[in-house]
């Protein structure tokens, strides 16, 4: 099954590095990672997608915990959370499909950040779902390329 | 007070209390050493060969229990010692190893002798790091002396480019260390600790297995109070060894692939397995899916990581050994009915295990033969120093062999490359278990193919009167990997066969140390006695049973009851190729 993990780390050289190395070296899978700032500027996020059985889930946790520099590991699959990813993609867009174009972006919330006369660029946010239907509906004209952040995601508050 | 970075690196070995560290110097650690050079309470030992100083180091912290020290330079310097870091890794040995880098503003440009040493050596460390600014420096040796040595013990390195060893900065070194992402866990979960109590007292067939853990925690009294009070039968792993007396009536030996028949036997009939600073390493379960099959199974060590890793535990209790076992025996004596009751109760199991025992014992055939059998060398040797010495082997059968004869009573007094199996980390550890305990007496317990990959030490046991008293074991072969080639590869002796070995003898005296040699079974003991009787170093050199097993014998995958105890029948015919001695490259052994 799918983990989203969260692991806050010392903001130093090299371990990014670590964490990710403790994956390959343990033949763990990692979909995406997100590394990213925190508001204390000694601490970082990284955000790691991975997927194996419970008892493999729970030796990545327990693997990430030991690495000297790891503050805190939390499954966020394991509660209740949100979780986002933004994509750019960018299409063909010739005359004919234009009108297409701007509805899909509409329906999904999706903005055109850039546009020429033979390509839009779409930015949109949101589940992984969410991105892959945008991405299904705008194939037809022709996807030029795609980036996507990977995944970051957060706790729910409960109320 | 302003120091450079030199002053301030020993300054600070100083206040971790070093007296002794092992290396070789080189072009950007120059300051580091010229700076030893000109004192005199830290010691160096020039090695010869930078692994042989990296597995001193490991020898002198599985020794003594605190990380052993070793200098290296950039570049080749540092990746000879990969091997030893990797060594000190799986074993848990407290180790800290400096680099030297090239000066910071050439780090990346692919200078001379640079090597990216923090990359190469983050899968092999506990913890790693590159001293940017020599402000720093003091405090990154601190950390790296306390990491290395508390929770699981472990490898670390810090990597120190050349203008920090020669820049100044104001020497502080700080009293404390608060590394917030690293607090192990010491102390065992007090409802946990109880809940095992409870399957202590309810078990029928319970044992006892113990691993490194608990001699790295220091814990063989609580470990031997634990087993006298619960009455339970105790194994060890290899690395466990001398945390329980070999020689205790409750003591079954080693487990595992070469473990006794008895060991192995109850582990796979036992219905509690109360595993002890031991991580299930697969030398010792053998097939998981046939390991203790209806064992429940108390986890006890101090990295969760163990725990679960691979066998299910019904009861782990995450903790230092020493501190958890105090906290169970506590428990157990507060039990109602304890420790009286407990004693009956275990009778049947007791005896039990005493037929497996007195079934297949550890056996060898010395008497009627010509050739000297190597477990009579072990046997006489452990008997010669009472069991007191402190064993290091090297890695092959001798080591299994040693293991197995292994009757020793203090912890930290066998070491050997379990988790790594590193052939020539026996020579140069057993110079760093002698240079921590000068009065001891130290036997390497190694075998020529081993003895070649680190042999170039012996000057250093020349030079530094360490009298590391070596028990060769010569057969001429790559023993284990022709014992399984006999067993597994129809005799076919693919690069096994050393064919000649230089004269060991007359090598040692070439590095101006006692030689002796012993032809066969008579003189055996006359050479040990000469041997250890010696003040210095000696090299003992044992022509043995070319062709000799080690069992019992847990083949690759098979289960514990699936143990083969002897040279299977078709053996004979199929071996083949081997040299005799003397005889040329092409000629056959008859079968
Ligand atoms: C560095 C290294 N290379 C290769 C091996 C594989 N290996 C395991 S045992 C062995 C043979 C050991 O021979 P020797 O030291 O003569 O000991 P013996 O088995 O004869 O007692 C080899 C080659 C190893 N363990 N370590």
């Amino acid at each position: 099954m799918e983990h989203i993990i969260s692991v806050l780390v010392e903001n130093k050289a090299g371990v990014l590095a670590r964490v990710a190395g403790l994956f390959s070296a343990r033949n763990y899978n990692i979909e995406s990672l997100s590394v990213a700032p925190t508001p204390d500027s000694t601490i970082s996020m990284i955000t790691i997608v991975t997927s194996g059985e419970e008892l493999i889930i729970e030796q990545i946790m327990k693997q990430l915990n030991k690495v000297i520099e790891v503050l805190k590991v939390v499954d966020l699959t394991e509660e209740d959370h949100i979780d986002r990813e933004t994509a750019l993609i960018k299409i063909g867009a010739k005359q004919s499909h234009r009108d297409e174009a701007i509805r899909i972006a509409q329906i999904f919330r999706a903005h055109i950040v850039d546009s020429t006369p033979q390509t839009y660029t779409l930015e949109v946010s949101g589940d992984s779902d969410k991105i892959q239907a945008v991405i299904n509906l705008l194939k037809p004209m022709g996807i030029k390329e795609i980036v996507r952040t990977g995944r970051i995601a957060i706790a729910r508050e409960s109320a | 007070m302003k120091l450079n970075g030199s002053e301030i690196f020993v300054e600070s070995l100083k206040r971790e209390g070093v007296k002794t560290i092992f290396g070789i110097p080189g072009g950007v650690v120059l300051k580091l050493f010229d700076v030893l050079h000109q004192q005199k309470d830290v010691e160096v030992i020039l090695t010869r060969h930078e692994q042989g100083a990296i597995h001193m180091a490991e020898g002198y912290g599985k020794a003594t229990g605190k990380a052993g020290v070793a200098l290296v330079t950039s570049g080749p310097g540092m990746t000879n010692i990969v091997t030893g870091l990797q060594d000190a890794m799986m074993d848990s040995v407290p180790l800290v190893a400096f680099t030297g880098q090239v000066p910071t503003n050439l780090i990346g440009n692919d200078a001379f002798q640079e090597a990216d040493n923090i990359g190469i050596s983050r899968p092999c460390t506990k913890h790693n790091v590159l001293v940017k600014d020599v402000a720093d420096l003091a405090a990154t040796i601190k950390e790296a002396f306390y990491i290395a040595n508390t929770g699981r013990p472990g490898p670390v390195l810090v990597d120190i480019p050349k203008d920090v060893s020669t820049e100044s900065a104001e020497f502080r070194y700080p009293d404390k260390v608060d590394i917030r992402g690293y607090r192990p866990t010491v102390t065992g979960n007090r409802y946990q600790i109880k809940q095992a109590a409870g399957e202590i007292m309810k078990a029928k067939r319970p044992v006892i297995y113990v691993g490194g853990g608990a001699i790295f925690s220091g814990a063989a009294n609580e470990v031997r109070e634990f087993a006298e009070l619960t009455q339970i039968p105790l194994t060890m792993t290899v690395m466990g060894l001398g945390a329980f007396p070999g020689t205790h009536p409750l003591c079954m030996g080693m487990l595992g692939m070469h473990g006794t028949y008895c060991a192995n036997m109850a582990m796979h009939e036992a219905d509690l397995l109360i595993a002890v600073g031991a991580r299930f390493d697969d030398r010792v379960t053998g097939k998981l899916s046939e390991f203790s099959p209806r064992a429940r199974v108390i986890h006890i060590d101090i990295d969760p990581t163990s725990i679960k890793k691979n066998v299910h535990a019904h009861i782990p209790i995450v903790g230092d050994v020493k501190t958890v076992l105090r906290e169970l025996v506590g428990v157990l004596s507060s039990m109602d009915g304890n420790p009286a009751s407990v004693k009956a109760q275990r009778k049947p199991w007791q005896k039990q295990v005493s037929e497996w025992s007195a079934r297949h014992p550890l056996a060898y055939q010395q008497e009627g033969k010509k050739e000297t059998k190597p477990q009579y060398v072990i046997e006489k040797a452990y008997e010669l120093t009472k069991h007191k010495a402190i064993v290091v082997t090297d890695v092959g059968q001798h080591q299994m062999w040693a293991a197995q004869y292994f009757r020793g009573a203090q912890q930290r007094t066998f070491l050997t490359s379990g988790g790594l199996g590193t052939m020539g980390f026996g020579f140069p550890a057993a110079i760093g278990a002698q240079k921590a305990y000068p009065n001891k007496t130290v036997l390497c317990i190694t075998s020529e193919g081993s003895f070649q990959m680190n042999l170039q030490e012996l000057a250093v046991a020349a030079i530094y009167k360490l009298p590391v008293k070596i028990i060769l074991l010569n057969n001429q072969f790559h023993g284990m990997v022709r014992q399984w080639q006999d067993l597994f590869y129809e005799g076919r002796y693919a690069s096994s066969d050393l064919g000649a070995t230089p004269d060991f003898v007359k090598l040692a005296e070439a590095y101006g140390i006692l030689g002796l040699h012993s032809d066969g079974p008579a003189d055996v003991e006359a050479v040990l006695k000469e041997g250890l009787k010696h003040k210095g170093p000696v090299l003992m050199n044992f022509a043995i049973d070319r062709f000799e097993n080690c069992y019992p014998m847990i083949p690759a995958g098979g289960a514990h009851h699936e143990m083969v105890l002897e040279d299977p029948p078709h053996m004979k015919t199929t071996r083949k190729g081997a040299r005799k001695k003397g005889e040329d490259a092409d000629a056959v052994l008859p079968a």
